[in-house]
């Protein structure tokens, strides 16, 4: 008879597969996990608190660094929150640009969730193709926007910097190249015995349970919920694009995996649409004072990030730094589900359902 | 021990000390606020240097709707104002650049839709004032009438005298000239009108309308110097002598445009349209005063600043119930917690839950206040799991107790962190920091 301990292993806070600064606290019995404990705030840097005595452009760069994989979004939604409290009208041209980036944004940022996956479970080379790709998105964002990952770009009324020359084209041609690549990330992974073996079937839960605990975007949308803000509640000019909302009815880390890359399909496809109807001319910055003030009051939004749904609350005084700020942020609220999955499965899966959540712990701390 | 002991103690010193330190500041604060607060205004360098635009900007400040607007619009009316002022001052220059006031006026009517006809109407109206006539009952008529106004003004200006004939084709003069001018120069304004449009509807649908709309205004603003120029133009260059006197009169249609402004603008911006989500607001409120009773709710309105999401104030001790009925009323039904967190607002400690139903696609947000000196609060946990985390988050940051919370931790800072940073008394622990 095999007699079994209990036993208590430490996880992070630095662990590669934890994908920054997070930590797990697992109680294992024999290869069993029991309990599963996250333990974060090792990257919290305040950025409620620094915002109370910021302008509101001078919040922006730090919106780059809560999810460093998608700034683009995270430069929108407090944007679009001062916008919408101050009745701002975007022009049609920085309306564009902005969803171009924000797309591509979110290409790169399903590239590193795929990659990194994949890296997580073994397999190397997938996770340099995918890099190789998110590079030359990278390169185009950088050209746009002078920055690599902290963007920076947008600004409350619209984007900073026009479009150089030969931009929208150099995005034309990257719309097919990338699906030609995509076919290739699923030749060489999505059918692969092993890679199938490893994550069919495990982090499952339902539809209930998802909207339970919260969870958005593709950890919502794999138990079959066909919900993307893009399309439910549109936001800038996302009704005038054709796309899907891609859905699985599994509610498994598969689900998950394969929906990250039908979602990049759905943004080639609105990159394509957006290249093809790119105003040839027009103001990139609407009409705002100097210095912006939001209205006496309070106001939500919430807009589709990458990882789900991104939101901004701001509670104004009517000064020009907000009173309160609040980021709703998808990762955290996503990894809430995390103990419930890992309990009573093996040990071999935690770091496979961990990475299917796909969390960015500079957005989960805050 | 001994050493864990006397840490603690240090701690509780030094706490007592950062509070002390904290409510001498807040007493400081109090008694400085309202001093700065008052001179803060008169700083506003667009107002101050325009009085009649202040009182037309208080008025609309005080209104939801020009709340929504944006601070271009001020600007541009400030604008308009200034030009106004500057035409009182300089009639010489006035003639020329008058019609500008007189389409600002119509800008901010065009919100209302009703810009070109109101345009219209106000050159009318000025017109007849210019001439002497009592102008009542024309104000008083529909804008729809405003072009048999114009009709009716052709035919009293053929029978009226030279003087002010005169002054009116100077005037219309001006006026032929300049709308090209004017509309070139206008652009500004225009897209301020088009920004309140939009955020009614689609984009794509809004900026076509945006188009019609400013077409039509433009159209309009050609029927009028049309009209004017019928008839006018030969006299207007035979009494070129009148010119001073037409300048007089065109000073004081231009005061009455500006009057005429003013009284418009706060006209039609007191009709607020109810909004969209209005009867969902009602229908909330409905059902839960029938279930719950008349007295659960504190406060029930539209947040305009937020998308219009129908918004409820629960009071302290009703705010559980409140959403164990949003959650599972069948007419309700609001499964997901989309964002919780909790504000310091000084006077009071505020949880704001967004909420959202995915089977009857509406959302609500749900508000309490609660005390500042002791912050407790029924946790959300036991309705949605997706409350856990928001609600360590807002304990570890604001010092909000969460009651029947399974967990309720630090979970951002250090569990020897002394103190809620974003409390807006907080006072650093450790000045390193």
């Amino acid at each position: 008879m095999i007699r079994t301990e209990e036993m208590i292993l430490n996880v992070g806070p630095q662990h590669p597969s934890t994908h920054g600064v997070f930590r797990l606290v697992v109680k294992i019995d024999g290869e069993v996990i029991t309990e599963a404990k996250p333990v974060i705030g090792y990257l919290h840097r305040g950025t409620e608190k620094l915002a109370e005595d910021l302008q509101y452009t001078q919040i922006i760069p730090y919106t780059d660094r809560m999810d460093y994989l998608s700034s683009m979004t995270n430069n929108y939604v407090i944007c679009h929150a001062v916008e919408t409290m101050m009745g701002i009208e975007v022009p049609e041209r920085a309306d564009f640009l902005r969803v171009i980036a924000m797309e591509l944004n979110r290409v790169a940022s399903h590239l590193v969730a795929w990659g990194t996956y994949i890296l997580d479970l073994g397999a190397t080379s997938p996770f340099i193709y995918a890099f190789r790709d998110r590079e030359m998105i990278i390169n185009m964002l950088n050209e746009l926007s002078g920055a690599r990952l902290t963007f920076n770009y947008m600004r409350v009324g619209g984007v900073k910097w026009d479009a150089p020359e030969g931009w929208i084209e150099k995005v034309r041609d990257f719309v097919p190249y990338m699906r030609e690549q995509l076919q290739g990330y699923h030749n060489l992974v999505s059918g692969n015995e092993i890679f199938l073996d490893r994550v069919k079937g495990i982090g499952t839960y339902t539809r209930e349970d998802a909207i339970n605990y919260s969870l958005s975007g593709p950890n919502l949308r794999c138990t079959g919920v066909k919900w993307d803000l893009r399309k439910n509640e549109p936001y800038s000019i996302y009704n005038r694009f054709d796309f899907d909302v891609p859905v699985a009815e599994s509610g498994d880390a598969f689900a998950r995996y394969h929906l990250r890359l039908s979602e990049i399909e759905e943004s080639l496809k609105i990159l394509e649409q957006a290249v093809e109807q790119f105003p040839a001319e027009g103001q990139i910055l609407a009409k705002v004072p100097k210095i912006i003030k939001a209205p006496k009051g309070e106001a939500y939004v919430r807009i589709e990030s990458p990882r789900g749904e991104i939101g901004c609350y701001i509670a104004s005084d009517g000064k020009k730094e907000p009173y309160r700020l609040k980021f709703r942020r998808p990762s955290f609220y996503n990894l809430q589900i995390l103990p419930k999955l890992l309990k009573g499965e093996n040990i071999a899966n935690m770091i496979a359902i961990l990475g299917a959540i796909d969390i960015v712990l500079g957005e989960v701390d805050g | 021990m001994s050493g864990e002991k006397d840490l603690e103690q240090l701690k509780k010193e030094a706490v007592a000390k950062a509070k002390a330190a904290a409510a001498a500041k807040r007493q400081a604060k109090a008694a400085g606020t309202s001093a700065p607060k008052q001179a803060e205004n008169p700083v506003e360098p667009v107002k101050a240097a325009t009085p009649p635009a202040v009182e037309a900007d208080s008025a609309s400040d005080a209104d939801d709707l020009a709340k929504k607007k944006a601070a271009a619009v001020a600007k541009a009316k400030a604008a308009a104002a200034a030009k106004r002022k500057a035409m009182g001052e300089a009639p010489a220059e006035e003639t020329v650049a008058e019609p500008a006031p007189a389409a600002d006026a119509g800008d901010d009517l065009a919100k209302k839709k009703a810009a070109a006809v109101a345009k219209a109407k106000a050159a009318a109206a000025a017109k007849r004032k210019a001439m002497g006539e009592a102008p009542a009952e024309e104000t008083a008529a529909e804008p729809a009438s405003a072009t048999d106004a114009d009709d009716d003004l052709a035919k009293k200006k053929a029978a009226a005298v030279a003087k002010a004939k005169a002054a009116a084709a100077a005037k219309r003069k001006a006026m032929g000239e300049a709308p090209a001018e004017e509309t070139a120069a206008e652009p500004a304004s225009a897209t301020d009108a088009d920004d309140d449009l939009a955020k009614k509807k689609a984009a794509a649908v809004a900026k076509a309308k945006a188009a019609a709309a400013a077409k039509a205004k433009a159209k309009a603003a050609g029927v009028g110097t049309d009209a004017a120029s019928d008839g006018d133009d030969e006299k207007a260059k035979a009494i070129a002598a009148a010119k001073a006197k037409a300048k007089a009169a065109a000073a004081a249609k231009a005061k009455a445009a500006a009057g005429g402004k003013a009284g418009d603008t706060s006209i039609p911006e007191t009709e607020t349209k109810p909004s969209a989500n209005q009867p969902f607001l009602d229908k909330y409120r409905k059902v839960i005063e029938e279930n719950l009773g008349a007295d659960v709710l504190e406060d029930s309105y539209i947040n305009k600043l937020s998308k219009d999401v129908p918004t409820l104030v629960a009071k302290r001790g009703t705010y559980f119930k409140v959403a164990q009925f949003l959650k599972y009323n069948e007419l309700l039904g609001f499964d997901y917690l989309s964002e919780l967190h909790g504000s310091d607002f000084e006077t009071h400690m505020e949880v704001y839950v967004h909420l959202y139903s995915y089977k009857n696609h509406q959302s609500v947000a749900l508000k309490v206040k609660i005390d500042r000196d002791d912050p407790t609060i029924e946790s959300l946990h036991p309705l949605w799991a997706g409350a856990e985390w928001p609600e360590c988050e807002a304990y570890d940051l604001l010092g909000i107790k969460f009651t029947g919370h399974p967990d309720l931790r630090r979970i951002m800072l250090g569990e020897d962190w002394v103190g809620h940073p974003l409390r807006k008394d907080y006072e650093p622990y450790d000045v390193e920091v």
